[in-house]
């Protein structure tokens, strides 16, 4: 039942923090998973970022992404922790698992149908590289739609 | 200047909504079908397509400030279904991922 979920955890240093204060806040967060039983799995950095607004009137930010995987408590810890370093002028954690998992039955799913109906027709089940959809002609209404009325 | 915009909204608002009221539900259909063509070209209307389903996008993630941009016109409010074609289930996946990057400051929650 309660299998492990995974975490996407976002969070924004200012920019003017030095880069060992970003190390360092990257090293609390991975000593609090491993003390509560979790797994950093990734951890990446985007760098220096324009906000899109301002942020106690900072214009732009450091950030940082970190994929955990661990229990809803862990988590909680985590967001207890970002919340006191002043710092991070702001953070996310958003749960990735289930919506990652529906993604890809939807994908898995629509690959089988694909290849079922290819099949059928007798082609082979992979689409090549210079095939020509048949309804490539009125295919490109999405684009002009969200053009109209910008 | 702000004041102008505001009763302009506010007018528009109203209309639509005594419309719709008078309208009833036979006619809603065929409203909907007549404002999404009629507005900009009256003769032949180009059926608009959900981008996500039409790209197969499986999942519309929050970090994808490029592809949600597409979908926050200058007043950064969310594109409305009847102009960007989406379909109700990507256009719903579509506002959390647009209120998660907001929260984030990848996207504006208001223009300035």
């Amino acid at each position: 039942m309660s299998a492990p979920r995974r975490y996407e955890l976002v969070y924004i240093v200012t920019p003017d923090a030095p880069e060992e204060q970003v190390a360092a806040i990257h090293e609390q967060v991975d000593q609090t998973v491993q003390k509560m039983g979790g797994t950093l799995e990734k951890s990446e950095n985007w760098g220096r970022r324009k906000l899109a607004y301002e942020i106690q009137h900072h214009k732009d930010g450091v950030y940082v992404l970190e994929v955990i995987v661990g229990s809803g408590d862990l988590m909680k810890e985590i967001d207890r922790k970002l919340k006191v370093v002043d710092q991070v002028i702001r953070h996310l954690v958003v749960r990735v698992d289930e919506e990652q998992r529906v993604a890809d039955r939807t994908r898995t799913r629509r690959q089988d149908t694909q290849a079922r109906r290819r099949t059928a027709r007798g082609l082979p089940p992979v689409p090549t590289e210079g095939e020509r959809r048949r309804d490539s002609g009125d295919d490109d209404g999405g684009e002009i739609g969200l053009e109209a009325e910008i | 200047m702000a004041f102008a915009k505001k009763t302009g909204s506010g007018g528009g608002r109203g209309r639509g909504g005594s419309s719709s009221r008078t309208g009833g539900g036979a006619a809603a259909g065929g409203d909907r079908g007549g404002a999404a063509g009629g507005q900009r070209r009256s003769l032949f209307r180009r059926r608009k397509v959900c981008k996500f389903c039409a790209d197969k996008i499986d999942d519309i993630n929050y970090k994808d400030v490029k592809l949600l941009q597409g979908f926050v016109p200058e007043r950064a409010k969310v594109l409305p279904r009847r102009i960007s074609g989406t379909c109700a289930k990507h256009q719903r996946k579509l506002r959390v991922a647009i209120m998660r990057a907001r929260v984030l400051a990848l996207l504006p929650y208001a223009a300035e």
